[in-house]
């Protein structure tokens, strides 16, 4: 089947009073139709710059290279106008803090409303009575009547079921979810995650789903990729990535968390020495060999490639110790 | 020597006409760890920052090892500062930017010599695993995990008999927060100090509580041991709260079903009559509208709960959809 976004090769750097920040190198992955990919990793780890490189929202220090297609469509280097009818209409995107992409002076309905009369064209009464069904599918009590509320009326958790009301506006086939419920409480994550699964079983919507945590991962995710100082350095399938992880950063992330029903008597968390590096440039090594246990002399004189197949992984010494069952 | 590092008892914490804490009674044996969970805008800061005094409470009392300072002068206060500190969320902002790591960690400490001062220091430095020429640096050359390390290095110097940490992990990644809890857990077990640990994060509680207290609007719903807590809540908010937070294994997180009560917190301004709870709760009776429930203790260990549909004997709602049902 042919995937709906096909990132390849994408590579981002950013000009900075310090230099050349190299953000994002040589990403690639595939979202298929009514997929949710799960990107996963650290702060500071490129997935917020490969999320906005996809429909061109990045800054204009920033060079981009590769390749991203939608359907088809080549999105790199595309002109203002085809990126312009895709961002919103195509691509949908929702953020961590969605007061910040609200618009305080107008109600949500009047914002919605605007969604819909310029990317679809709708008249004012059915862009209405739209908006209001959209509050409803994003679990909305009393729709009818919210939908005439400011932003500063609602709960952080009613803002994000209106940011992706908007986003979802227009069908979108691929919708990027950047760390949508991190500052949300798990009570009100739960809701928003089960918004996100129906918008997927409804409507067949693709999610890229951007997070660092892992428990949102296991609950929605089909396929991971986890990324490290700005390389995928794994993507297998949610279940197989969890129980077979293969690169030793997957393997210390997934052991850093605490596991249900455990306390420091018995269980002590896995740290990873070190930090994040930042570079100026792609070194022709792993970028996690300083703080590797399994690191081997060529981690640290030539890159690892992802190697082919379900299971992907860039190491040289990957994990390999499976226990079959 | 007193059994308890802490007891809170009625606390209470208005801003105006905001009821942030309302009646929250509260105990820590010496040398143990109790968490504080509760969603956000549930007063749990405000409790923190009344025992530390950051705060003087509206009402009831404040006792840190015996001694009652919930209303006392700053002057008055001071034999018991080195009795309790805290540890904030966010490591930048917490730190004076202008004073060097080593000021900030002896600033407790700041009516002793220089000279027992810096080698304080350095013992406090190296007990959180820093190295002590860190003492020279400034905060902002430190990571985040090296800076909440600092903060808690200089909580500890003075050797507190109880330690507040509010959210000390929030702000941090997983591997960082994997060395901070570490961390406390060492260094807990090691000093004995007691703990309350404010955290949105329910793997955490676990980890490293031995209580485990739940607030929702200004007032404690259940408290008990941590292996009640988690083995058999009794509180429909705790059963939605723990049903909610998802689980790092996708085979497990698929067969649950969290409890969604809906986003709609109602305002510490205006609390609703009778349980604060009813107007999410899915399981409430009229009685819940306009009779406040009493606490009671329902089983060993201490474990409390205020809700009327739980039995004397702990038995109750469970507000949980059966898990694991074939999809
Ligand atoms: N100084 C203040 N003035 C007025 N209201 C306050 C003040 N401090 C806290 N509040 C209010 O008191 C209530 C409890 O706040 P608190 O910070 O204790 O919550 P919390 O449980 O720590 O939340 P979080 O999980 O978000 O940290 C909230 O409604 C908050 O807005
Ligand atoms: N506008 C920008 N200018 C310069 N550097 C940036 C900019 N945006 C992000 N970066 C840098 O790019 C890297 C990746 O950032 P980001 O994608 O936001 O990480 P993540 O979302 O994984 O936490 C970081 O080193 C970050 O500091
Ligand atoms: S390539 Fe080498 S250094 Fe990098 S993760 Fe694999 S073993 Fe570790
Ligand atoms: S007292 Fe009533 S409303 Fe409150 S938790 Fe119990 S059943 Fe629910
Ligand atoms: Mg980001
Ligand atoms: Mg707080």
């Amino acid at each position: 089947m042919k995937p709906v976004l096909a990132v390849k090769d994408l590579s981002v750097t950013f000009r900075t009073e310090d230099g050349p920040l190299s953000a994002v190198d040589r990403v690639s992955f595939e979202v298929g139709d009514g997929e949710v990919l799960a990107v996963v990793g650290e702060s500071g780890c490129g997935k917020s710059v490969t999320a906005m490189s996809i429909a061109g929202l990045l800054p204009r220090t920033a060079t981009v290279n590769g390749s991203v297609e939608l359907d088809g469509t080549e999105l790199i280097g595309a002109d203002k106008r085809t990126l312009r009818s895709i961002r919103g209409r195509e691509v949908a995107y929702i953020f961590q803090e969605p007061m910040t992409s609200l618009n305080p002076v107008f109600t949500v309905g009047h914002q919605i409303i605007e969604v819909l009369r310029t990317h679809i064209g709708l008249n004012r009464q059915a862009a209405h009575a739209r908006a209001v069904e959209l509050l409803k599918l994003v679990g909305i009590p009393s729709a009818e009547r919210r939908v005439g509320d400011y932003p500063h009326q609602l709960s952080g958790g009613m803002r994000q079921r209106v940011m992706i009301a908007m986003a979802v506006a227009c069908d979108p086939k691929v919708l990027i979810a950047d760390e949508p419920t991190t500052a949300l409480d798990v009570t009100i994550q739960a809701g928003i995650l089960d918004v996100l699964r129906g918008l997927r079983e409804r409507l067949g919507t693709s999610i890229v789903l951007i997070t660092h945590d892992l428990g949102v991962v296991a609950d929605l995710a089909d396929r991971v990729a986890v990324m490290y100082a700005g390389r995928v350095v794994e993507t297998a399938e949610v279940h197989d990535l969890f129980a077979h992880p293969e690169h030793p950063y997957t393997v210390g992330l997934l052991g850093a968390s605490p596991a249900a029903g455990r306390h420091a008597e018995s269980q002590r968390l896995n740290e990873i020495p070190g930090l994040v590096p930042v570079l100026s440039e792609q070194p022709d090594a792993c970028t996690f060999a300083d703080r590797c246990t399994r690191a081997v002399d060529t981690c640290t004189s030539s890159q690892p490639q992802l190697t082919d197949g379900p299971h992907r992984v860039a190491c040289w010494n990957p994990v390999r110790d499976r226990v079959e069952v | 020597m007193v059994d308890n590092a802490l007891e809170v008892e009625d606390l209470v914490m208005h801003f105006g006409p905001v009821r942030a804490v309302d009646g929250v009674t509260l105990r820590i044996r010496q040398g143990t760890v109790v968490a504080l969970v509760g969603e956000s805008g549930s007063g749990k800061s405000t409790v923190g920052r009344c025992i530390v005094r950051l705060l003087e409470p509206t009402g009831g009392t404040v006792r840190l090892a015996g001694a009652d300072i919930t209303h006392l002068s700053r002057r008055r206060l001071r034999p018991h500062r080195r009795d309790v500190s805290i540890v904030f969320q966010d490591p930048a902002g917490s730190l004076d930017p202008r004073l060097s790591v080593g000021d900030i960690v002896g600033e407790p400490l700041r009516l002793m010599r220089r000279k027992d001062i810096s080698t304080k220091v350095s013992e406090s430095l190296q007990r959180v695993g820093l190295r002590p020429e860190v003492a020279q640096r400034a905060p902002h050359e430190l990571s985040g995990g090296q800076r909440q390390r600092v903060s808690i290095a200089r909580a500890l110097i003075s050797e507190p008999r109880l330690l507040v940490a509010d959210e000390p992990t929030s702000a941090l990644d997983v591997s960082v927060q994997a060395a901070v809890l570490n961390l406390l857990a060492d260094l807990q077990r090691d000093l004995g100090f007691a703990c309350l640990f404010i955290t949105h994060d329910l793997s955490a509680v676990e980890y490293l509580a031995d209580e485990v207290a739940v607030m929702y609007l200004g007032q404690l719903v259940e408290q008990g041991p941590r292996a009640r807590i988690f083995g058999h809540p009794a509180h429909p908010y705790t059963q939605a709260l723990l049903s909610a937070a998802p689980v790092p294994d996708p085979a497990e997180q698929r067969a649950r079903r969290p409890v969604l009560l809906g986003d709609d917190l109602p305002s510490a301004i205006d609390p609703p009559p009778g349980c604060r709870f009813h107007t999410r709760c899915p399981v409430a009776v009229d009685t819940c509208r306009t009779v406040v429930p009493e606490r009671r203790t329902i089983g060993e260990g201490g474990h409390q709960v205020a809700c009327h549909l739980v039995k004397d004997d702990g038995t109750g709602p469970d507000v949980r959809p059966t898990e694991g049902v074939a999809q």
